[in-house]
């Protein structure tokens, strides 16, 4: 079986929002929805100071809270992990907003422009259905999905491959099938320490952290 | 491979602004018109007393409802909340709605369903309590403390309700007040233990709480049961109005708790992190 998750080691992130700006690009995000963000966090008092980057969005949840809990059977679950949401059977209640720990998704309750206007580029990505509905991260799974129809390998092959870890800059980001251990995600697991965001839930979170060497 | 378990570090958690004052208008109004159906059926009032309550009860179900259906982005798409009975306690909530609409219709058209009416308006009320549970996002309506508190606030809000209107319907004896000042003891209680809990699991959302606690425990518990003592030495009139500023009381001050559970202590989880980067050198 395939499981696409994400790795991020937190050695290299810089906190330089590129795969920020990549997601939203790809993805017509308006103004205010960030799927993948890089949240800074510092800590501690001067001069003892530690200051960490942390990319986050939706974890793909082995368990999804959000699926739980929607009416609608809305979001759903695929046989390779990514958790989906139908835009046209969402009614926009958000229970799935308060239900996620990793405050992943999202709800515009109108179309939003960074210029007031749209540019090109949000003309092309504009999706009505994404309005008042919520919205998350998706993998970049059309990619994906488009990417192994032509015989690539997600993770690899940058066009079969998630816009955000594509612009990562400093490498900070990977994104593979977990289930084969040669894949550069499971090679990077097996090597390094690594923990998942508020795994005591249960949720099973796809988005691993790296923090040091094994 | 993984990291240690007794350290954190992380983002402070901040509010939730998903769910506004709106969500909190389904558990009031929802809470107190099921409170109000089971009290009315409990009470063995009868006749257009009777009839008249479930009815009110009703509206306030399904004004809660609208008050939600305000905060969907879609509502045009409501009939789709009916399609995860499975697993959503939303479509719960929803099913169980419809079944309380009609069996209490039903039992005002003279039918002898009262029992079950008043037995699905106290599922809807365990289905709105598990529905806050079931939001693994938010601690403080994770914790499950929280399920036995709304359920017991919506019966006292619906029975402040009918004892607010009892100068009105003339309904209910001591034993039905004295039932009522058990519930308000029980709701103090268990909204003690659950404060208890919020301040363990988010001190954000417990701060947030303290509050509409603390008027619920004196405004909504103490001088309720106060006047319902003082009710017993009063004449009969001035009884009535008693009784009836304690359900208002009580009713205000389980609204206003609700309020601030869904609103002011809807904090979420931040991020912690069990483990941070290793940059640079090892000592």
């Amino acid at each position: 079986m395939t499981r696409w998750v994400m790795v991020a080691d937190l050695r290299r992130c810089i906190g330089c929002q590129t795969c920020t700006a990549a997601c939203r690009q790809a993805n017509g995000t308006p103004p205010g929805v960030q799927w993948r963000r890089v949240i800074d966090v510092e800590l501690g008092e001067f001069p003892d100071v530690q200051r960490a980057f942390l990319p986050v969005g939706c974890q793909h949840c082995d368990e999804p809270a959000c699926m739980d809990v929607c009416p609608t059977q809305a979001t759903t679950k695929r046989a390779d992990g990514i958790v989906a949401i139908d835009y046209d059977l969402c009614i926009g209640c958000a229970y799935c907003a308060v239900a996620c720990p990793y405050q992943a998704r999202y709800r515009s309750s109108r179309p939003t422009y960074a210029y007031g206007v749209p540019t090109d580029n949000e003309r092309q990505t504009d999706d009505p259905r994404r309005i008042a509905v919520a919205t998350k991260c998706t993998f970049c799974v059309d990619r994906i999905d488009a990417g192994l129809a032509k015989g690539l390998t997600p993770g690899v092959d940058a066009e079969a491959t998630p816009a955000c870890v594509n612009a990562c800059i400093t490498q900070t980001l990977a994104f593979g099938d977990v289930e084969d251990p040669q894949s550069n995600v499971a090679q990077l697991l097996a090597t390094h320490r690594h923990f998942r965001i508020h795994e005591e839930l249960g949720t099973g979170p796809g988005f691993y952290y790296l923090w040091d060497k094994a | 491979m993984s990291a240690p378990k007794d350290v954190a570090y992380g983002a402070a958690p901040w509010r939730q602004t998903s769910w506004d004052a709106r969500a909190a208008g389904n558990f009031i109004g929802g809470g107190t018109g099921a409170g109000l159906i089971v009290f009315t059926v409990v009470a063995s009032a009868s006749g257009m007393v009777r009839t008249g309550l479930l009815l009110i009860g009703l509206v306030l179900v399904a004004a809660g409802l609208a008050s939600v259906a305000l905060e969907m982005g879609r509502p045009l798409r409501a009939m789709n909340v009916f399609r995860h009975p499975r697993r959503s306690w939303m479509s719960r909530e929803a099913i169980a709605a419809l079944l309380l609409a009609i069996f209490t219709l039903a039992a005002c058209s003279g039918y002898r369903v009262d029992m079950l009416a008043a037995a699905l308006a106290l599922l809807f009320v365990y289905c709105q309590a598990r529905l806050l549970q079931a939001a693994k996002g938010i601690p403080a309506w994770h914790e499950p403390r929280i399920v036995p508190l709304l359920v017991t606030m919506s019966l006292v809000e619906g029975a402040g309700l009918f004892w607010l209107l009892a100068p009105l319907h003339r309904s209910g004896g001591t034993r039905l007040l004295l039932g009522f000042a058990a519930l308000l003891l029980l709701r103090a209680v268990l909204c003690h233990t659950y404060r208890q809990r919020v301040n363990d699991a988010s001190p954000a959302a417990g701060a947030a709480l303290g509050t509409a606690v603390r008027v619920l425990a004196i405004g909504g518990t103490l001088v309720p049961i106060v006047l319902i003592a003082l009710a017993v030495w009063l004449p009969y009139s001035a009884a009535m109005q008693a009784i009836a500023l304690a359900g208002v009381l009580a009713w205000i001050a389980g609204a206003w708790l609700k309020l601030a559970i869904v609103t002011r202590a809807g904090f979420n989880r931040g991020f912690t992190l069990p483990a941070l980067p290793v940059r640079g050198t090892r000592a």
